[in-house]
């Protein structure tokens, strides 16, 4: 990319997009070679989109059928993790409920990303409009995120679309305060100082000098907002606020086999591992950048999180 | 120091008024007539006008959240449409569950954090360093109904050790009011202390890097003395943030463990609400939780001008 410095020079400023591509697909693999955490986090991670896309083509039975004379059996060569109250196969149920876990936690954190960066830019330059998002910002962030979250789908109703809505106001609360502090504290750098006063308009200030300088905070971030939003969803779902109760989804499935805990250990039990092991890949990754982005970042950022 | 405390109560009451629009105006553009939830499915017309006129439903948006905030001052927190009942006297009995689960698990998990992160930092890089590092990591990715869960079946349907369900008040003794509660406060203990543990590790780990405690380890100072008396007290800000933003976390985790393990506490009585769409309830707790939580803030504000009085000034 062939940029026009602020003061007037040409610059190549860094290789072209396939180049850089490559350029970071090597480098993750070089870490994850070297780094056997991070090797298993991302191969888990890459496994469960895989189910997010394919789950339903895979699964081998129709997961919405019941099949009342085979239910409640325990896990067999048939029935990988058993059956449910209805007969149902919890495998298939189970890697069905990856994809609505994984269209969440990545739709709340691309929704609250995008907007929180946006809003958190804009009004760190206008000084009364920062003044009145803030006491919003705090006004959001003084409840915990599932009470809010509980209390707009008691709102709005339960479905897909409305938990995604409510988790995404929550998180994009916290990216406000975190992407807005963050700038602020960049405004009084040399460089920023200095294009300002060669005369560059803030919007360019804004995408050129302060944008760049702020995407390891805001990646090590979007990590963290997944890993929350998949934990809030089957939270949400697990309580009956979430998704429908008829869609397969994590923490549905945990609810029922909660209802049937002296027999039916197995319908709970699979479906919460691979939430378990989800999160944590996740937050591993997520770790595993910080370091590697920014060493200064290190037990930072953490905060902002719960 | 008390004109620090009275800044920091200044500073929190624009966030409470905030927190009231916010409550208020969410319940009040969310569908639903209150008027035709009050009068049930056979209302006619008429009733409902009443119902409306009677209550001030149908007066302008700023005189009804002006009211509201009114009766909040002065401690009405409104009526219950689903039992018509005061929801002040609906809270009172639900108080005690929450406040004791509250106190035992914020003691046990600070405790147990603390400890362990401590113990981390000071073995940095051992075996046992890593071991409690990536308990704390899996305790961050727990989902807390799910061990809680774990745990019921382990502890109560196969072992036997305690009730499956079935909260025991204080009234009936403190040994099975303890009982009672064991399960629910070690779930929510592990998965908050692995937080604090990390947190404590790090700014121990900071702290131990500065030159008077390099200072304290020449004039001879014992390595107790160097972790308790010289880098806990630094290191204790960044744990009381923790400790604080845990409380936060809390209130999540008691919505979920009350639910799994009936406990007829705050928690119980929101999900509960919300399944009815008893809508005055959840604005009710939605405004207690984020006042307590507004509370527990400023209450670590003033505890780091305790830690480090630099902060005064």
């Amino acid at each position: 990319m062939t940029v026009t410095s602020d003061l007037g020079n040409e610059w190549q400023l860094t290789p072209p997009l396939s180049t850089r591509l490559r350029g970071m697909f090597g480098a993750t693999v070089k870490a994850a070679k070297r780094d056997i955490v991070l090797g298993v986090s991302i191969s888990l991670l890459l496994l469960g989109l895989f189910l997010a896309v394919f789950g339903p083509t895979l699964a081998r039975t129709d997961y919405e059928r019941t099949d009342p004379v085979n239910r409640m059996l325990p896990p067999s060569a048939e029935h990988w993790f058993g059956t449910d109250n209805w007969g149902r196969d919890v495998f298939d149920r189970t890697i069905v409920g990856t994809r609505l876990s994984f269209l969440v936690g990545f739709s709340v954190t691309l929704i609250s990303t995008v907007i929180g960066v946006a809003i958190a830019l804009v009004i760190s330059y206008f000084r009364i409009l920062d003044a009145i998002m803030m006491r919003f910002v705090d006004g959001f962030l003084a409840f915990p995120t599932i009470l809010l979250a509980l209390a707009l789908i008691s709102l709005i109703g339960p479905s897909i679309g409305n938990v995604i809505i409510a988790l995404s106001i929550t998180a994009t609360a916290g990216k406000i305060r975190l992407v807005r502090g963050a700038v602020l504290s960049l405004r009084e750098s040399t460089y920023v100082e200095a294009a300002r006063a060669v005369g560059v308009p803030v919007p360019r200030i804004l995408m050129l000098h302060v944008l760049p300088n702020i995407v390891s905070i805001i990646i090590v971030q979007a990590t963290f907002t997944l890993a929350s939003a998949i934990l809030a969803e089957a939270s949400l779902s697990f309580l009956g606020a979430g998704v429908p109760e008829y869609v397969p989804s994590w923490g549905n499935i945990i609810a029922t086999g909660q209802g049937y805990i002296q027999v039916g250990f197995h319908i709970s039990f699979f479906p919460g591992l691979f939430l378990t092991v989800t999160v944590l890949a996740v937050v591993l990754i997520g770790d595993s950048i910080r370091d590697h982005l920014d060493p200064k970042l290190r037990g930072r950022l953490k905060t902002t999180t719960h | 120091m008390w004109r620090y405390i009275a800044q920091r109560i200044l500073v929190s009451i624009p966030v409470v008024i905030m927190v009231g629009i916010i409550t208020f105006t969410l319940v009040y553009v969310g569908p639903g007539d209150p008027a035709a939830i009050i009068a049930g499915d056979e209302a006619t017309p008429e009733i409902l006008e009443a119902i409306r006129e009677d209550l001030g439903f149908n007066r302008p948006f700023p005189v009804q959240m002006g009211d509201w905030f009114w009766k909040l001052l002065q401690g009405d927190l409104g009526t219950s449409y689903f039992s018509k009942r005061e929801i002040t006297e609906l809270i009172t009995p639900r108080l005690q569950p929450t406040l004791s689960l509250g106190f035992q698990v914020v003691v046990l998990s600070t405790l147990i954090g603390i400890s362990t992160g401590m113990l981390a930092a000071w073995k940095a890089g051992s075996r046992l360093d890593r071991n409690l590092m990536i308990l704390a990591v899996l305790g961050f990715a727990t989902p807390g109904f799910w061990l809680a869960f774990l745990t019921i079946w382990l502890f109560a349907v196969n072992l036997g050790w305690f009730p499956v369900i079935g909260y025991k008040p204080i009234q009936d003794g403190l040994i099975p009011h303890l009982h009672s509660m064991f399960l629910p406060v070690m779930v929510n203990s592990i998965l908050a202390s692995a937080f604090i543990s990390r947190i404590t590790r790090s700014a121990m780990l900071e702290v131990l890097r500065e030159d008077y405690i390099r200072t304290a380890r020449a004039k001879g100072a014992s390595e107790f003395s160097v972790f308790i008396r010289h880098a806990f007290r630094p290191s204790a800000i960044p744990v009381a943030t923790v400790i604080g933003a845990s409380i936060a976390g809390l209130a999540t985790g008691f919505v979920l463990t009350e639910t799994i393990f009936a406990i007829p506490g705050l928690g119980r009585m929101l999900v509960d609400a919300i399944v009815r769409r008893d809508y005055p309830i959840i604005q009710a707790l939605l405004m207690v939780v984020a006042i307590v939580l507004i509370g527990v803030n400023l209450i670590v504000d003033i505890l780091y001008a305790y830690i480090d009085p630099r902060i005064r000034y």
